[in-house]
């Protein structure tokens, strides 16, 4: 038998250098990303239009467009994603049909994302003749939101501790009055993180907004016009690398890279942090 | 709905209970006064936290339980079917074996029964909040840190301030699982002393494992056993001398 504290000791230094090696990755990815493209990133990169043909164009009605149809999108799916995870967390029944529905949520989080962009430009783009437009592609992407805000929020949910609502229901509280004014408060920095996780995918899918929000952006913007054709910052990313025939196509790309990546990390900052503090203080632990 | 013309402020008639296939009480015929304190003993397992969380009907949580008989609390039978569950549980308050505050500040800890019975001003609230803290005798120990959060405070402040929460909403009836259970001992004396306290204004029904504790601080004490409730009389009786050989059996010691 090898000595149990060389062991010991291999095993720590083993997972110190899984922990830096994970780190050392994501550093050197976000170095890359950023030092490729920051410099490309001006005043004139962020707002302006793109162009076709010649160089110097921008990325601003996509920089629009991804927030956009990121808000749209969470519009529609919170209050559905939410709604559903309640169900199934407080108020739905052990039985088959409870079983049915939490297993077609798992089959839909496990469905690729192209998937379901077929199935927005058939249903939404072709049947209700929405066309390539910021509103299809809002609603294709709450589809792909849907199922992770379910999951999310039934697991939260059940992770608050039952004396929570044993207190609430003894005091004579209805379950409603439970719900929304002691275990959706307990539970909100989970749903703040499901939501944010949700909004990152969001902001960097392509695949679904190719088919159908579409490729091109309005003549105006910002254009708020929900049935506008409204390319995102991803999409805009595949598109100038794949087809454009702009000179600059690199460093657009480039620049376009590194604005989405530093969106995505703003995003999560100004998302998670107010929601850390929040828990700290309702922890107990600030003074 | 049947109705008895009685001083009882609750009344166990006949009482069965069952989860799924196995019965957990067995004919429990019990009535208790207002004003006074009844303790429940008994070795684990007896049946007589069971019982308790029949009277404000918390046992409706599991789906597998099944009542016969009847509880009737002011004459009023409330397995009857026109029951409004939210207004007895208002009525008839628990505070429970583990502290259990909202993670929220102290505040609105107490506040929180209030609001959502429909008190919505702010001096009102803040009246019921010192009144209530005051009777749970926390006020001096908080009142600088209403704001704070309650999951800071100690075990036994935590366990104040949910009777003080309790209180908050104004019942009639306290029941307490084993509230001291989770404390330590002066905490424990604390509590004890708060049940002396406001036994004048309500009714408390408390279980515990600690039959010093029952001796000390109730005026009629029952004894549990197997979900059968071998004997129920007033406290020095029973603890002096008792009725039936179990009693006398549990109270010395010889099991549980």
């Amino acid at each position: 038998m090898l000595n149990a504290k060389l062991t010991n000791k291999l095993a720590t230094v083993m997972f110190w250098a899984i922990g830096f090696g994970i780190l050392s990755i994501l550093a050197w990815f976000l170095w890359h990303i950023l030092s490729a493209g920051l410099p490309h990133i001006s005043w004139n990169f962020l707002t302006r239009k793109p162009e076709e043909m010649i160089a110097g164009g921008g990325i601003g009605p996509q920089l629009f467009n991804s927030f956009y149809i990121l808000f749209l999108s969470l519009l529609f799916s919170i209050p559905f994603g939410i709604g559903a995870g309640i169900w199934l967390a407080e108020y739905a029944r052990k039985n088959w049909f409870t079983d049915l529905v939490r297993l077609a949520t798992e089959m839909l989080a496990s469905v690729p994302s192209i998937v379901f962009g077929l199935f927005g430009l058939l249903v939404f783009v072709t049947t209700l003749h929405l066309g390539y437009s910021i509103i299809g592609g809002a609603l294709t992407l709450s589809l792909l939101n849907l199922p992770v805000l379910v999951r999310v929020t039934e697991e939260t949910l059940r992770a608050v501790p039952d004396s929570y609502r044993e207190a609430s229901l003894a005091l004579g509280a209805t379950k409603w009055q439970t719900i929304r004014k002691v275990l959706l408060p307990s539970a909100l920095p989970g749903l703040v993180t499901g939501v944010t996780l949700v909004a990152g995918r969001a902001l960097g899918e392509s695949a679904i907004l190719i088919f159908t929000a579409g490729v091109s952006v309005s003549r105006f913007a910002p254009d708020l016009n929900l049935f506008a054709s409204g390319e995102t910052l991803s999409v805009h990313l595949w598109y100038v690398r794949s087809e454009g025939l702009v000179p600059d196509a690199t460093q657009i790309a480039e620049g376009t890279a590194a604005l989405l990546v530093l969106v995505v990390l703003i995003l999560n900052l100004l998302i998670a942090l107010p929601s850390r503090l929040y828990q700290r203080k309702m922890a107990g632990k600030s003074s | 709905m049947t109705t008895i013309a009685t001083q009882d402020k609750i009344r166990v008639q006949n009482l069965n209970l069952f989860y799924g296939e196995n019965q957990a009480l067995y004919d429990i015929d019990l009535s208790m006064q207002a004003g006074s304190i009844t303790a429940f003993i008994g070795p684990s397992g007896c049946g007589k936290s069971t019982l308790l969380r029949t009277l404000n009907r918390m046992n409706d949580l599991i789906a597998s339980v099944k009542i016969t008989g009847e509880v009737l609390v002011d004459n009023q039978n409330i397995y009857a079917p026109d029951t409004d569950v939210v207004s007895l549980r208002k009525r008839v308050g628990m505070v429970f074996q583990r502290p259990n505050p909202f993670p929220m500040s102290i505040y609105d800890n107490i506040a929180y029964g209030p609001r959502i019975h429909g008190i919505k001003r702010k001096r009102d609230l803040d009246e019921i909040v010192e009144k209530s803290l005051k009777q749970a005798a926390l006020w001096e120990e908080v009142k600088d840190r209403l704001n704070k959060s309650a999951m800071g405070l100690s075990g036994g402040q935590q366990q104040r301030l949910c009777i003080a929460r309790l209180l908050a909403v104004d019942p009639d009836v306290l029941l307490m699982d084993e509230p001291t259970s989770a404390l330590d001992p002066i905490s424990t004396l604390k509590v004890e002393e708060l049940t002396q306290e406001l036994k004048s204004r309500y009714s408390i029904i408390i279980v515990t494992h600690n039959m010093q504790q029952a001796a000390r601080i109730s005026d009629t004490t029952a004894f549990f056993l197997n979900g059968v409730m071998v004997e129920h009389g007033e406290t020095d009786k029973l603890f002096t001398n008792p009725g039936d050989q179990r009693t006398e059996d549990y109270i010395t010691g010889r099991f549980g």
